[in-house]
């Protein structure tokens, strides 16, 4: 009972992490905030959602599976989006702190907008 | 509720078919193909069809995506403009798809167990088969045994798209001046494929022998084991990968996997039982049938795995002759 609580309570912030991360997605500013927020789903909900459904096996094989599977999403996951970010930082893409300092002096003018 | 997660998931799968559709940007669709196939492999888990499942999501999101993005590679990510006028195949489609919607309506109500298809042999698998064949997991012996002809077919058809990929494209030719591709700058990716890559094939060998036990098989096997080695391709460079698995060995082993798939048929056919009957392969039928299930999907998973592998080495090849000039 304690246990199917305690399981409830991590699926149900597993699943509002994902919907932040999602959200996030689509409402940050540029493609290094957005890189966080879906890491955030990718790491944060994944530990909340894997454990809460390790809270419901009986602790046999079901549980090592998922408990892998955790291990796996962990090293890769933020792997991803290391990867992601520092190829597009590679590739040239600015953060937007640096690419409003980067504007700024030209487009004064422009601020208003 | 299985009824509201399958609405669910194929209104998913529409708005991603519209979305492949509408969108020009070839990456993006290729993106979308893979959420596809991920979504089509929740709808037959859905429906309880696990092995179906893992074939798809193996094969569809996991190889084909890479695949395709090496096609990318070559031909550039943006969709060319169409100028002419598309209302000739829109009548076309638009009739065709009218007669299916049209001819479902004759089908009988689905999952229903009076209907023809649970009525014609299935009934006999699941009767026998725990005595003729002696497997926990009943698709695997319908898969290997009792439809091993079909499985024969798609054996071959995986060797022949790989004939035709490499006789269009070419094996990447060893002899070449090593040149520095791979990514040498992302250390952790480098660290992290270092770890994942021997539990990835790890992974394949237990999917390749667990068969009898479990929703899996050569197919997906093959396919893991060549994702193990296309990530050591990406992240260490194609020099590095053709050094450790010769493209000339990947297409004996293309041939070997047929070959000793037809071999087991052809040693039924010799110990005086049909194609690919595995009864007189040893003194008890069960324990034959045990041998003629793991050497097939032996075979079956080389194959899968030479192919993929060969496919991608062909187009990471060009890509890279490609970059070159």
């Amino acid at each position: 009972m304690i246990l199917e609580t305690i399981s409830a309570i991590c699926l149900i912030l597993g699943i509002f992490f994902s919907l932040t991360g999602a959200i996030g997605l689509f409402k940050f500013p540029d493609f290094f905030t957005r890189v966080h927020a879906a890491s955030v789903t990718d790491t944060l909900a994944a530990i909340l959602i894997i454990l809460g459904l390790i809270l419901r096996t009986e602790f046999d094989l079901v549980a090592a599976k998922l408990l892998l599977i955790l291990v796996f999403l962990l090293l890769t996951s933020p792997t991803a989006s290391h990867a992601l970010a520092k190829s597009a930082r590679h590739g040239g893409l600015l953060a937007l702190a640096e690419t409003q300092a980067s504007t700024k002096p030209a487009t004064t003018k422009k601020e208003n907008d | 509720m299985p009824e509201l997660i399958g609405l669910v998931l194929f209104s998913m799968l529409g708005i991603t078919a519209i979305g492949v559709i509408v969108i020009k940007d070839l990456f993006a669709v290729v993106m979308l193909f893979g959420i596809y196939s991920f979504l089509s492999a929740l709808i037959f888990v859905n429906l309880d069809a696990v092995d179906v499942a893992f074939t798809e999501a193996s094969v569809g999101a996991g190889i084909s995506t890479v695949l395709m993005l090496g096609t990318l590679a070559l031909t550039g990510r943006k969709e060319k403009t169409h100028t002419h006028k598309s209302i000739l195949p829109l009548l076309v489609v638009v009739i065709t798809g009218a007669a299916l919607v049209y001819g479902t309506l004759d089908m009988p109500p689905f999952g229903d167990p009076n209907n023809p298809i649970h009525q014609h042999v299935a009934p006999r698998y699941i009767q026998d088969s725990p005595q003729e064949i002696g497997l926990p997991n009943m698709v695997t012996s319908v898969l290997a045994s009792y439809r091993a002809f079909d499985t024969l077919g798609e054996t071959v058809v995986v060797f022949a798209a790989a004939i035709g990929v490499l006789s269009l494209l070419g094996l990447p030719k060893r002899d070449r001046a090593a040149i520095n591709s791979g990514l040498k700058q992302h250390m952790v990716l480098r660290v992290v494929a270092k770890l994942i890559i021997p539990l990835t094939i790890l992974f394949a060998l237990y999917v390749q022998f667990h068969g009898d036990y479990g929703p899996v098989g050569g197919f997906q096997a093959g396919v893991i084991g060549a994702a193990a080695i296309i990530l050591y391709t990406l992240v260490f460079g194609l020099p590095n990968a053709t050094k450790v698995l010769q493209p000339t060995l990947l297409r004996g082993l293309a041939a070997l996997g047929v070959l000793i798939y037809c071999g087991t048929g052809v040693a039924g056919l010799l110990l005086g039982a049909n194609f690919l009957d595995y009864n007189p392969l040893a003194s008890d039928p069960v324990a034959g049938q045990h041998i003629g299930i793991i050497l097939i999907e032996l075979g079956v998973g080389l194959t899968v795995f030479a192919a993929m592998l060969s496919i991608f080495y062909a187009f990471a090849g060009q890509a890279e002759r490609t970059n070159i000039q």
